[in-house]
């Protein structure tokens, strides 16, 4: 699947809603039907954003947004799904069992939560199987740069970081979109945090990996919790789109190398931030490993 | 960063002599430290409320309002690892402390960008607030990394209930660019104290939970001697 694929899927689920949301009634309808259906802890989420839409706030690029975040989810979840059931792949008796196992049911979870608010917000959200990926990153070929993902645990590691890395950099992009609805907002930021979590497990995981394995070259330099400049920490050239621009010292037009009278390093104040990607930038990054 | 200037800075907030031994022996009988956030929750259950009085210092309103709260935040979070640095709990190991002073060093960098960032948005920071850590054991790792996760883990879900209450998109992504190195830390402390439970505050739908300010400072109000007024930030 190539870019313009992926953004018209996204883009062509979005005029039908302000049809089926033009009539108030209707709307409220929707709710009451769909309130029958999802977790109690939903239905504020899923009433705010309904209710927004009764009066006229445009919902369209919410629900652009929403299956956006919603298609990397996807990626996520099955690319844990197969890790998690791959013979082998995860040394076994060893903790990393349970932590992927936790990583995977979280990122379902995402998948399901957000399918349901798409779908309370009057969208249709986008469908993903693991027959649409190819987590080599070879674009359909499975032959690409990962090929072997899921026979070499340094290799899957190495996806694992880069994948949670890019989805807090797309969801933080993501934010200023979401501003018109606080709950949904609020959602995409409880998800962010999430991510952020994982992302910092998996750079644990993988510094106790290298230290383990000291000639493995898919480990390069200090790997931390955190994004030190712009340094992936992972052999592999192919990854480093993930990373470009997490090098910044300024932010809102403070330099961070000497705020408030001290000195900083280049390396403490880049780890300070993390920073955004667009859509389109986490599009690019994501395209060969859909096909 | 030389530990001096963090030294220097770190004595600029003022910790609160060792007067409180009725509020500590209370605190000793709930059980502080290991269950920080429970004995905060009850702490403010049974006591002052700062947030809803007129009274204390205002954090303002509007967007400068939500920055000084995140500068309250950071402040707190800055003293406590400053200090966790200059006392260092007894067994560290070379990685803990690299990796806590990485901590320290970017909440450092956080609180002086906030009071930078609210000085350039012409506005008047937050004074420099009081702590109280008498309730912490600094030479007890248990201690030390059981705070530490109740401040992260605070600090995500202030930041993520924050969000909604910002106008300007760019102070937005500012919270954001924060929020995540926040769960970073969180997750790794969390994994210091028991590896793998990263995320172990997740909900049903695999989501971290937001609170309202006013949720926040009860809960730092356990360390915060300076009494905090939030009456005039945006509630939606």
């Amino acid at each position: 699947m190539n870019l313009q694929n992926i953004l018209s899927e996204i883009e062509q689920k979005d005029p039908e809603v302000f049809d089926r949301l033009s009539d108030r009634r209707k709307v409220m309808k929707n709710f009451t039907s769909f309130a029958g259906k999802v977790a109690l802890a939903s239905i504020p989420f899923a009433f705010g954003s309904m209710f927004k839409k009764a009066y006229g706030q445009t919902p369209a690029d919410i629900v652009g947004v929403l299956n956006f975040a919603l298609t990397l989810e996807y990626l996520e979840s099955e690319f844990y799904k197969l890790g998690v059931a791959a013979p082998g792949l995860i040394p076994a008796g060893t903790p990393a069992v349970a932590a992927l196992t936790k990583i995977r049911d979280d990122e379902n979870k995402h998948v399901a939560f957000l399918r349901t608010a798409i779908t309370a917000s009057g969208g249709t959200p986008v469908s993903f199987t693991a027959a649409n990926f190819d987590f080599t990153g070879g674009n359909g070929s499975q032959t690409g740069p990962f090929a072997g993902v899921f026979t070499n645990y340094d290799l899957f590691l190495a996806v694992a970081q880069t994948f949670e890395d890019t989805g807090v950099r797309a969801y933080k992009g993501q934010a200023g979109n979401l501003m018109s609805n606080n709950d949904v907002l609020t959602a995409a930021l409880n998800i962010h945090s999430v991510e952020g979590r994982h992302a910092a497990h998996i750079r644990y995981m993988r510094k106790a990996r290298q230290t383990a394995n000291p000639g493995n070259a898919l480990y390069v330099g200090n790997i931390k919790p955190w994004i030190t400049l712009n340094n992936s920490n992972i052999g592999s050239a192919a990854v480093q789109a993930s990373y470009n621009g997490e090098e910044l010292t300024m932010q809102a037009g403070v330099n961070i190398l000497t705020v408030g009278g001290q000195t900083f390093s280049a390396e403490t104040a880049s780890e300070s931030f993390d920073e955004p990607l667009t859509k389109a930038e986490v599009l690019a990054i994501v395209d060969p490993f859909i096909i | 960063m030389s530990t001096k200037n963090l030294t220097e800075n770190g004595l600029e907030l003022n910790e609160r002599p060792d007067n409180s031994f009725s509020r500590r022996k209370f605190l000793g009988v709930v059980g502080a430290g290991s269950a920080a956030l429970a004995t905060a929750s009850v702490l403010a259950a049974c006591g002052k409320n700062n947030n809803s009085s007129n009274s204390g210092v205002n954090l303002g309103s509007g967007d400068v309002g939500i920055l000084n709260y995140a500068y309250a935040l950071e402040q707190l979070e800055a003293a406590f690892y400053t200090k966790v640095i200059m006392s260092l709990y007894s067994g560290i190991t070379p990685a803990e402390q690299a990796l806590l002073t990485d901590i320290r060093d970017h909440e450092v960098a956080h609180r002086n960008f906030f009071k930078a960032a609210i000085s350039a948005a012409g506005a008047t920071p937050l004074q420099d607030l009081q702590v109280d850590f008498s309730t912490v054991d600094f030479g007890s790792r248990t201690s030390v990394l059981a705070t530490a996760k109740a401040f992260e883990d605070l600090g995500v879900t202030a930041y993520n209930g924050a969000g909604k209450l910002i106008t300007n998109p760019a102070y937005l992504v500012i919270a954001g660019k924060i929020v995540s190195v926040e769960a970073r830390h969180a997750a790794l402390i969390a994994d210091l104290i028991s590896n793998g439970t990263f995320a172990n505050t997740t909900d049903a739908n695999g989501l971290d939970m937001a609170r309202t300010p006013a949720e926040v400072l009860a809960i730092a109000d356990t360390y915060v001697v300076t009494k905090l007024n939030a009456s005039n930030l945006p509630t939606s």
